[in-house]
């Protein structure tokens, strides 16, 4: 049984952006790359600096896939598996993430 | 396993060079390395000496990196130098009383100034020009001296002529051949350099033979020269430049055989008759010469070093003579056999008398091989002459169409595809075309990539058009379509989207990708084409719409520090501050615990602010009467000004008022990448305007406007687009540049690189911006027009509309603070926590600030 937590309403987050939330003691980025429903959850800190800032990097596209660049050395996690492309050493918790009537929920 | 012991005897440009080749080729693997360094500084750029008066530091020359030995282990005995070898113990003992035994020894003791032996010549009024205490001497002498002569007119006699003008002697150059530089230039060469020099002020004396130097008071100077020929000229210091011998007297002291002309024997391996003792560099001599220039030096130093590591083949097999250098401010080059010596050949001779510009090329005697050239005022085609030259490549169908200037029609393209890979292509660093080839097929696909890869083209640069030209022809046998396309997203470069942009009248991303590319977007078109956005329209960069396209700086309007904290730096056009202002600042630097520094574009930077307090900290600095500086975005960032003539006793305009009004002008305006202004108010230039990509120096007519300059990484020059303008052609020349810039550049290209790859280079700019060739002028100040009038300052608008500030929240669930934010004390202020000094579990209260 997966345990959703609410988190902001959708509209919230500016289509093409990402926010971060506090998720029990963690710190989650969640994207939402479009207007559509579709949002993504993964962790909100840059392993390589340990500072949280995720959630402020660019939604890009790259091998038909979506990712986060950092915003600060631009290393790129993908949105659905937390997997980064530069150095998989360096990857990050992803999680769960849905709408459900018009809020943002993770599971964790 | 116990380390062998190397031990280097000198520690200059070619010493210096061995032990670079050695640690990149992992020879400290296996080698403990000690230098002995007889001078009293390691090693330093001797080619360069001149520049030493004119505006370098014996820092500047030097070529040892801060750290570099003894981040490597290397141990240098500095002031200390040998003074026997002993190759049947194999020890080295120095004249400090220190032994050393060596499992491997190398002799890099370089050369000495030869001073002929002339009556007169050993008093300390003569000096020679090899060393930085050399030239010291030469300074402290000419302190009190009014001329000076310097005998040898070959190429260091004229480096040294160039120092004792720049000290401000009366300079005489005495030459007892006919003519100068005869060693590298042919009689006409020779005769112009000769003309040239003589019109900068400098009196050349050749076919004179100096036979006595008399010590005694004259009237025109402390020291007579008494020439062969009856004639006498009177001076205060005396130069001697009369040639260099192998300094070979440790070898000779130990018993290695020596050449005949001097110079310790060595065989292909760079090894003399002693067992692993090398020699390398000018005091060597292979097949009994020896090379008084830097780049064989490094040669054999590369031969040395392979050797020692096992490559028992390695060889030295001779080395070229050519060189390049620029002389009392002429350039002169000189290739091979310049005096058309190779029997059979002939040459091709170019002269303009008028601008000083003499060029020669020798072919052979089926006009299918270069054999040599000589260039003097004009060495632009030195590099693709030398590279002819030492890959033997074919010559066009008409040789002198290589040195016509460059109206008379594009130069025929060297045929690089008929190199074979061995053929070097870059002489500074022994690149070879096949290393080349090789970093293409590795994924190297600009000239950038290529240079950082292979250390190709980044000595003189000379090579740099023959690189291209092989990258392009390995790209097309690769199938690798040669392209400026902004990224997969969009096959259309950034010049190209501008205009696509501007004529389709596209105002959202959305669009912009509908029509012309595809996919969703990455972080190079967002960023790239949010600015062609901003720089044609003007809209506010934080709509909705374009709030996904830019990076977190322009986002949250400040800089990103490593920590994920912001800096805050409002704008203090032209670095003017009042001191109520200044306190403001001051005030809110302290109630927010700030970092506070000025930063190097004459303003006062806060850093270490959270996201969440930048909209009241902003608001405060708004109410103080600042203003955003757009220190986070790709516009104008600052106009440098120095004091300029309302309070400086030299300046003749008001630097600081103009450059205020510039930077009131341009300030916001999103461009391909940031700008930097500059104004000074007179020649004396502290504002560095001529490192600025627009640069503004006062004259007494009015203002000379500089474009294109860079500081930072790649420093470049600014080059000078128009002189002695008045301040309204002067605003209207910069609106057309900018726009122009802002029309053309590539994503992220600085305008030093945009000009630099512009075609037609300065020239065409000029003839764009200042002649309005295609007709454009009227547009682009037009368009500079429009896109001023929609400045707003983004934090006054965001502060003022509590909707955007929402976004400044860390959570968007909870009010507190981001935990990792953490501070340790720092010289009475702070700076962040490392990782390790974090202070864990903190749970996101501002206690911990």
């Amino acid at each position: 049984m997966m345990n959703w937590t609410t988190v902001c309403k959708l509209q919230d987050i500016v289509p093409g952006t990402g926010v971060c939330a506090l998720v029990g003691d963690n710190q989650v980025a969640i994207f939402r790359p479009n207007s559509s429903e579709q949002v993504y959850a993964i962790d909100n800190i840059d392993p390589f600096f340990q500072a949280s800032v995720l959630s402020r990097g660019l939604i890009v596209e790259h091998q038909g896939k979506l990712w986060v660049a950092s915003p600060l050395k631009k290393q790129r996690f993908g949105l659905s598996d937390g997997v980064c492309m530069e150095n998989i050493d360096h990857s990050v918790r992803s999680y769960p993430a849905r709408v459900h009537q018009g809020q943002v929920e993770v599971a964790y | 396993m116990k380390k062998r012991q190397l031990v280097i005897v000198g520690n200059g440009m070619v010493g210096h060079r061995y032990v670079e080749e050695l640690v990149d080729k992992g020879g400290l693997t296996q080698y403990e390395v000690t230098i002995f360094c007889a001078e009293p500084r390691v090693a330093y750029d001797r080619v360069h000496l001149s520049s030493y008066f004119s505006h370098h530091t014996a820092e500047d020359l030097s070529l040892v990196k801060q750290g570099y030995y003894e981040k490597h282990g290397i141990k240098v005995l500095i002031n200390e130098a040998v003074k026997a070898i002993d190759p049947v113990t194999r020890t080295v003992q120095s004249n400090q009383g220190r032994t050393l035994t060596y499992d491997a020894l190398v002799l890099a003791t370089g050369s000495y100034p030869w001073v002929p032996n002339i009556t007169g010549s050993g008093h300390h009024d003569c000096y020679v020009y090899r060393t930085i205490e050399d030239l010291d001497a030469i300074q402290r002498a000419a302190k009190t001296a009014k001329s000076g002569a310097v005998i040898g007119g070959g190429l260091l006699g004229l480096e040294a002529a160039g120092a004792l003008k720049a000290l401000g002697l009366q300079t005489h150059v005495i030459e007892f051949a006919p003519m100068l530089m005869a060693e590298q230039l042919d009689r006409a060469g020779g005769e112009l350099l000769r003309r040239r020099i003589e019109a900068m002020g400098v009196t050349v004396h050749t076919s004179k033979n100096t036979r006595e130097i008399l010590h005694h008071k004259g009237k025109q100077g402390a020291h007579r020269l008494e020439f062969a020929d009856g004639t006498s000229l009177e001076v205060d210091v005396i130069v001697f430049s009369t040639g260099v011998r192998p300094q070979d007297t440790l070898a000779r002291y130990c018993g290695l055989p020596v050449a005949e002309r001097g110079g310790i024997a060595i065989d292909d391996h760079c090894l003399t008759n002693a067992p692993d003792v090398y020699a390398i560099g000018e005091c060597a001599a292979w097949q009994g010469r020896f090379f008084g220039l830097v780049a064989p030096g490094y040669k054999m130093a590369q031969i040395a070093v392979a050797h020692l590591l096992g490559e028992a083949d390695a060889a030295f097999t001779g080395a070229d003579m050519s060189a390049k250098l620029k002389l009392l401010g002429v350039s002169v080059g000189s290739i091979g056999d310049a005096h058309g010596r190779t029997a059979g050949s002939h040459s091709y001779v170019y002269l303009d008398d008028a601008n000083g510009v003499y060029k020669k090329i020798v072919v052979d005697a089926d006009n299918s091989r270069l054999l040599g050239a000589v260039l003097v005022g004009d060495t632009e085609d030195y590099g693709n002459l030398l590279q002819m030259k030492l890959n033997a490549m074919p010559l066009p169908a008409h040789p002198d169409s290589l040195i016509l200037p460059a109206y008379a029609g594009a130069k025929p393209a060297l045929g690089v595809d008929a190199l074979p890979d061995t053929a070097q292509i870059c002489s500074c660093f022994d690149v070879s075309k096949g290393r080349i080839a090789e970093a293409v097929a590795k994924g190297c696909h600009t000239v950038a990539a290529i240079k950082a890869e292979t250390k190709a083209g980044t000595g003189c640069g000379g090579c740099v058009p023959l690189l291209t030209q092989v990258l392009h022809a390995e790209l097309a046998k690769q199938g690798v379509e040669v392209n400026n396309h902004l990224c997969e997203h969009f096959a259309h470069s950034r010049q190209e989207l501008f205009h696509l942009i501007r004529v389709g009248g596209l105002k959202t991303f959305s669009e912009v990708l509908q029509k012309h590319g595809q996919g969703y977007g990455c972080e190079v078109c967002k960023p790239a084409i949010g600015s062609i956005l901003a720089s044609c329209w003007g809209d506010f960069v934080l709509q909705d719409e374009h709030l996904p396209l830019q990076d977190t700086n322009d986002i949250f309007l400040g800089n990103m520090q490593k920590d994920g904290t912001y800096s805050v730096i409002p704008r203090m056009p032209g670095g003017e501050v009042t001191p109520t202002a200044l306190a403001a600042l001051a005030k809110v630097a302290a109630d927010y615990k700030l970092y506070t520094k000025v930063t190097g574009a004459q303003r006062i930077g806060l850093f270490g602010a959270r996201k969440d307090d930048l909209p009241t900290i902003w608001a405060r600095l708004i109410d103080a009467g600042f203003e955003t500086g757009h220190a986070y975005a790709k516009a104008l960032r600052m106009v440098k000004t120095c004091v300029g003539s309302t309070w400086c006793r030299y300046g003749v305009q008001d630097s600081v008022g103009l450059g205020v009004e510039l930077e009131h002008r341009y300030k916001g305006i999103r461009s391909p990448h940031k700008m930097k202004f500059g104004v000074s108010g007179c020649t004396r230039e502290c504002a560095e305007a001529q490192g600025k990509d627009v640069g503004i120096i006062a004259t007494d007519k009015g203002w000379n406007l500089y474009v294109c300059g860079n500081g930072g990484m790649k420093p470049r020059h600014a080059d000078l687009l128009a002189a002695d303008l008045d301040k309204d052609t002067l605003v209207r020349l910069i609106d057309r540049f900018l726009m122009f810039y802002l029309r053309t550049a590539d994503k992220l290209q600085r305008t030093a690189s945009w000009l630099d790859n512009m075609e037609g280079g300065l020239d065409y700019l000029k003839s764009v911006v200042v002649e309005d060739k295609l007709s454009l002028a009227a547009e682009l100040e037009a368009q500079m027009a429009d896109i001023r009038a929609t400045y707003v300052c983004e934090w006054t608008a965001t502060v003022q509309d509590s909707a955007k500030q929402t976004r400044f929240a860390h959570f968007i669930n909870s009010p507190k603070t981001d935990p990792l934010v953490q501070f340790v004390p720092e010289r009475s202020q702070h700076r962040p926590a490392t990782i390790d000094e974090r202070v864990p579990q903190c749970c996101g209260c501002k206690e911990h600030v």
